[in-house]
């Protein structure tokens, strides 16, 4: 069966509290996930005390905070810090997004800002998820432009109709808060391709230089890689681009049955 | 489902046993099937109402109607076709167990045949009069 409770040494145990910032008058606490592959204990949560007049307003500002003023050891990933590389996507009171466009202030006033990572994915350490299988997800719809036509000398038109066909979809930035939000992807990330990848394969289905459209859908066309999704929309609630997966992933099934009658 | 946890490449494990280009049929009827319901659950609801308290004579002689008869016979038909597509997603969705898995999808189809071919000898049965 699908597994619904967390095995045994994945179980959140304890946590410490860090003391707060000595002279600030103002802190915000955080809640955040713990786990050292090394030290073989149970996951735990640790509590924070961020001083927000020494801090920038978003999570990932208070994250930073905590890393070079408390506590070197927490782990997490980030680049940009501008919602573009999709870096530092985890789970923040309670919902996936970016902890770089997320403020801290739009966490309910005088709770704790609660920060796990993504769910349902392999923990690397602390907020780090193991993403391989997302990627090889997303490499396995081939993403990139197939043709059979010789390449043209300059390049492969498009009509400005057709590229806005591509709107709300070249905008992902493959973060994988959908992927991780939706309940199908959790039962069954090894078969279902998720959100982001039929997203993007939907990107490849609709763009007009593309000459591969059958074989992509040929593809996709698979009880477990397509149709787990059921429209529970998760994916478009948590997406920070505010992109609609479940749509395109609608778009893809039209297309299938549209080949067949 | 479990899968070899060899050293495939990850790419390789996606990949696995390819797709099965199937699942559109079973997409396309379980829409098809809801349509049908919405259509025939208006009628079916008044021929409903006209059987409550009736004997085996009186619904037998309001059965005995051919539209009647076959309203009903659809209703069935389009409900347990959407039945079994249904329960069989609920099954690939929760069991991953290749063999337990096998034997659900086994047994829902068996259920359903059943729960149908019931149904339907029962509207013929009562609609000839026997």
């Amino acid at each position: 069966m699908a597994e619904f409770t967390l095995p045994k040494n994945s179980k959140i145990t304890g946590g410490k509290a860090w003391p707060k910032p000595a002279g600030a008058t103002e802190t915000r606490e955080f809640r955040v996930y713990r786990w050292n592959p090394d030290d073989g204990k149970n996951p735990s949560v640790d509590t924070y005390h961020v001083d927000i007049n020494d801090c920038g307003p978003m999570v990932l500002d208070g994250l930073i905070w905590i890393k070079n003023n408390i506590d070197p050891t927490l782990t997490f990933r980030r680049s940009c810090r501008e919602g573009v590389c999709g870096s530092c996507a985890m789970n923040i009171d309670g919902q996936n997004t970016l902890a770089c466009t997320k403020s801290m202030h739009d966490v309910a006033a005088g709770g704790a800002v609660k920060v796990n990572p993504l769910p349902h994915q392999p923990v690397v350490k602390d907020l780090v998820p193991d993403l391989t299988n997302f990627y090889a997800q997303y490499a396995s719809i081939e993403p990139w432009l197939k043709t059979t036509t010789p390449t043209p000398q300059k390049e492969w038109k498009q009509s400005h109709e057709d590229r806005e066909k591509l709107d709300g979809l070249y905008e992902c930035i493959l973060c994988a808060c959908c992927s991780t939000s939706c309940p199908s992807y959790w039962w069954n990330s090894e078969r279902f391709l998720g959100p982001a990848a039929l997203l993007q394969a939907t990107r490849w289905v609709k763009d007009s230089r593309d000459e591969a459209t059958g074989e992509r859908l040929d593809n996709l066309e698979d009880p477990f890689r397509l149709y787990r999704c059921h429209t529970i929309m998760n994916c478009a609630k948590a997406c920070p681009k505010g992109l609609n997966p479940s749509e395109a992933i609608a778009e893809l099934k039209l297309k299938m049955v549209e080949r067949q009658i | 489902m479990s899968r070899p946890s060899s050293m495939r490449t990850p790419l390789g494990r996606v990949r696995y046993l390819g797709s099965s280009h199937s699942g559109t049929s079973d997409f396309w009827r379980q829409r098809l099937t809801a349509v049908a319901m919405t259509l025939l659950i208006v009628p079916v609801i008044v021929i409903v109402l006209m059987l409550i308290g009736r004997n085996q004579a009186g619904a037998a002689q309001i059965l005995g109607s051919l539209p009647i008869a076959i309203i009903l016979v659809l209703f069935i038909i389009a409900s347990v076709w959407h039945m079994k597509i249904g329960m069989q997603i609920i099954i690939e969705d929760y069991v991953h167990n290749e063999i337990l898995k096998l034997a659900s999808v086994m047994a829902n189809n068996f259920f359903c045949i059943a729960v149908a071919l019931a149904s339907i000898y029962a509207i013929v049965k009562l609609s000839s009069g026997v």
